[in-house]
């Protein structure tokens, strides 16, 4: 079984050998995240929980920053492992890419175990430089942020040297230029500010702009390469929707960057701003669904037409969680996000459970899914696999993740909605406001709940890691 | 695609193109506007607290001043309102210490990770009561006598916040020193001052209102 985590059947292709190295330490991650919002969760409903050992704080740090390390780790495998089959091309650095891979995994492992073993520092620089910065998901400490950048330059460096070098299709086009947004956007948090509505302006562009920005662009180019590569959709047709895609998605989403800034003290504008712009901020994800569910009935239809089963598809897992990602997305960040967009609903809705329902539906629903996906394409390449058919593992793992995370969003949601009438509407949001909200009996059970459902999706992925550990025993499928 | 005459709308030409116009315009626009909010959110000078100009963000010597926070009804909303002087800690706070002050509050803030349970100006966790306000609580002000000032009773559950905690779930021991928690109230002082456009609402309601406990809301 272990060999599986080694086989590389690239035929030499040291840039999908290198995406196949990003996956790993990104599924491991994606273990620690769940891990941590285990402890985080079990915190709410049982107060005394490792009180004074680790700390919600801890906890919670560690299952953010996880969680973007791990997305970001997938998204640079997914581009060395697409680049290649886009450019025609071998990567141009591969040396050097992989050691800025190692370099990358060192100091990531640094700040965790720093993270959960030091925990907090004294209030000195020396704690922002060496410790963490305390800035939710960028809490990686300014050494880190140096290494960070350095290892990001690195990287698009071989992005752009490849383009240039190879064939130049859109999808690299549009990857070339979101990744220079993307790495770009991470120095406007790296700065200090005895100024919390500075900070928070600044934290915001990242944060915001990566991802209802530069992050769904990414997941429309990786969408793309995905139809084109296991459903043998058509290239231009494909390209063309994404660059419509791009345009409605940097159209609405960088100004909605506003909804952002209607309560840190910035003016008034931009209440009707950030209004306008986040409410169309849905639009391209109906787009995409439609775009990805239109072409998945297409060349389905084309296969029976062919007189093949709908069913074999090149990639049935892939494909399962490109259609999640597709749902996802439209359901986490268009309509738990429309939800509570508008100034008139936010005022109440800002900074509650309510926000934490969107946060992990959207999370997941729009990257977790695609990624996931793309590591499954990965896989399949990496064992030499034609035809990657779904077992009973992979459906059990889509179908208990999916639950999971839409049973704690529905939890969560239920949960916010007590709170925003309580503490917020009724109450005031005062700190005596806030606890009469956390105590009542139902409030309590949605946390309940959430523990629960966030079980259901640890399930889910035991049996995702089960099922990629095993892919080897699908050789008999192999041509 | 294959014949380019074909019509516009499926021409990968034209939306590459309008792609990157609106991107452009999009991003121009932001940058414009962003000008004007760092030029509005860029904290206030000791004169205008002096001279009642108000600010969005007021200078670090707000410290020394009485904060209130009040509807407005010219803007619909709750507003900060910036009183007469007050003694902070038993003094007055000038230019160079206050701003040291804040300085120290702001990185102990982020060296204990207050973001991570509390959220400030609405962002952060969800774990623990709001902060945006905290410096106007209720709760502190019944305290404040006992203490000899409100800023003393922060204070000292900053220190030993298990030891004062109030409900079951407890904020944890954080090491936090006496003058780290000078700064840190410092700095919940100068949040409360900044003009959050109303936010949090309804959060003037009086101490009695609240004393009344628990709501039959279930
Ligand atoms: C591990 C989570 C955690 C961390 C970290 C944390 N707190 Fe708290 N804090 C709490 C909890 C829980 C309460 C409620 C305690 C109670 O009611 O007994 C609280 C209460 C408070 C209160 C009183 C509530 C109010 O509205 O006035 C203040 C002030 C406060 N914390 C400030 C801070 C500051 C400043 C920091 C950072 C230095 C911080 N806290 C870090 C969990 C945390
Ligand atoms: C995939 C895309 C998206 C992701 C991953 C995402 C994620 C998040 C997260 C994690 C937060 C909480 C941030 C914090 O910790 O303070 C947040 C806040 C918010 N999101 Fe999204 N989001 C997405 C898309 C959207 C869209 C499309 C909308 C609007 C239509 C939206 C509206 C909002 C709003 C209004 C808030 C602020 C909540 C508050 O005031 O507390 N989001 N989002
Ligand atoms: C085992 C399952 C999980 C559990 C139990 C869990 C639990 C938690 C908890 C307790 C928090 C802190 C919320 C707060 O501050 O009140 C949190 C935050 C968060 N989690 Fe999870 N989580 C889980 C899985 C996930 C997944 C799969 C994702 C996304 C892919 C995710 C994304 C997030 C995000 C983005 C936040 C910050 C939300 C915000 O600030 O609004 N979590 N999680
Ligand atoms: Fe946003």
């Amino acid at each position: 079984m272990l060999t599986s985590i080694k086989t590389n059947n690239f035929d030499g292709c040291k840039s999908k050998e290198l995406g196949m190295m990003y996956f790993r330490v990104a599924i491991v991650l994606f273990g620690a995240q769940l891990i941590m919002g285990l402890i985080a969760a079990i915190q709410f409903v049982v107060p005394g929980f490792l009180f004074e050992i680790l700390d919600f704080s801890v906890a919670r740090m560690v299952h953010i920053n996880a969680l973007v390390i791990w997305m970001l780790y997938a998204m640079i495998g997914s581009v060395y492992y697409l680049m290649p089959d886009e450019t025609g091309i071998e990567t141009v650095g591969i040396g050097i890419g992989k050691l800025a891979f190692w370099v990358l995994t060192l100091a990531v492992s640094i700040v965790v175990l720093v993270y959960i073993f030091v925990q907090v520092g004294a209030g000195t620089e020396f704690s922002i430089w060496f410790i963490h910065e305390g800035r939710e998901y960028l809490e990686a400490p300014r050494w880190a942020d140096i290494g960070i950048t350095i290892v990001v330059l690195t990287f698009y460096a071989n992005v752009f040297l490849t383009f240039m070098k190879g064939k130049r299709t859109g999808i690299m086009m549009v990857l070339v230029a979101d990744l220079m947004a993307l790495s770009g956007l991470y120095l406007a948090g790296m700065f200090f500010t005895d100024n919390i509505s500075m900070d928070q302006f600044w934290w915001w562009w990242v944060i915001h702009l990566w991802v209802e920005a530069t992050w769904e662009v990414f997941v429309g180019a990786l969408a793309a390469y995905a139809l084109i590569k296991i459903l043998g959709a058509k290239r231009e047709i494909v390209e063309m929707w994404l660059w419509i895609e791009v345009l409605m998605l940097f159209g609405s989403g960088i100004l909605g960057l506003g909804h952002h800034y209607f309560w840190i003290g910035t003016p008034e504008y931009w209440w009707e701003i950030g209004a306008l712009f986040s409410a169309l901020e849905p639009v391209p994800l109906v787009a995409m669904f439609v775009h990805v569910f239109y072409d998945w009935g297409k060349e389905n239809g084309i296969a029976i037409a062919k007189g093949e089963k709908p069913t074999e598809m090149k990639n049935s897992p892939a494909i399962t969680w490109i259609l999640l990602n597709a749902f996802g997305n439209f359901l986490g960040a268009g309509v738990w996000g429309f939800f509570h967009t508008l100034p008139q609903v936010n005022i109440y809705t800002h900074g509650t459970q309510f926000t934490a329902a969107h946060g992990h539906l959207a999370f997941f629903g729009a990257y977790a899914t695609i990624l996931i996906a793309m590591m499954y394409i990965g896989l399949q390449g990496a064992h030499g696999i034609e035809k990657l058919k779904s077992t009973f593992s992979s459906k059990m793992a889509a179908i208990l993740i999916s639950f999971g995370v839409m049973g704690m969003t529905i939890a969560l949601t239920t949960a916010g909605y007590e709170q925003i009438l309580v503490e917020r509407a009724e109450l005031g949001a005062t700190w005596n406001a806030y606890f009469t909200a956390q105590n009542l009996p139902w409030y309590i059970q949605a946390q309940a709940w959430r523990a629960v459902m966030g079980v259901i999706t640890l399930i889910g992925f035991v049996f995702l890691v089960w099922d990629m550990l095993n892919i080897d025993k699908r050789k008999t499928q192999k041509i | 695609m294959e014949n380019e005459n074909a019509s516009v709308w499926s021409s990968v030409r034209f939306w590459r193109r309008s792609a990157g116009w609106v991107t452009g315009v999009s991003a121009m626009l932001l940058i414009f506007l962003t000008f004007d909010s760092v030029g509005q959110i860029t904290m206030g000078t000791d004169d205008d607290l002096k001279n009642k100009i108000t600010k969005r963000v007021p200078a670090p010597t707000v410290i020394n001043y009485h904060i209130d926070y009040k509807m407005s009804q010219k803007r619909g909303h709750e507003v900060p309102v910036i009183g007469e002087k007050e003694l902070f800690f038993g003094k007055n706070w000038s230019e160079e210490e206050a701003r040291a002050l804040l300085h120290l509050g702001k990185l102990t803030s982020q060296a204990k990770n207050c973001m991570n349970c509390h959220t400030l100006l609405g962002n952060g966790a969800y774990y623990a009561p709001d902060l945006t306000k905290a410096w106007l609580d209720p709760t502190w002000e019944t305290l404040a006598e006992a203490f000899g000032g409100k800023e003393y009773a922060i204070s000292a559950f900053l220190q030993d916040p298990a030891g004062m905690a109030m409900h079951k779930r407890r904020m944890p021991n954080l090491n936090i020193t006496e003058d780290e928690a000078k700064g840190l109230v410092a700095f919940l002082k100068h949040m409360s001052s900044i003009d959050t456009n109303g936010f949090p609402r309804n959060f003037s309601k009086s101490v009695e209102q609240f004393k009344q406990g628990e709501t039959n809301a279930h």
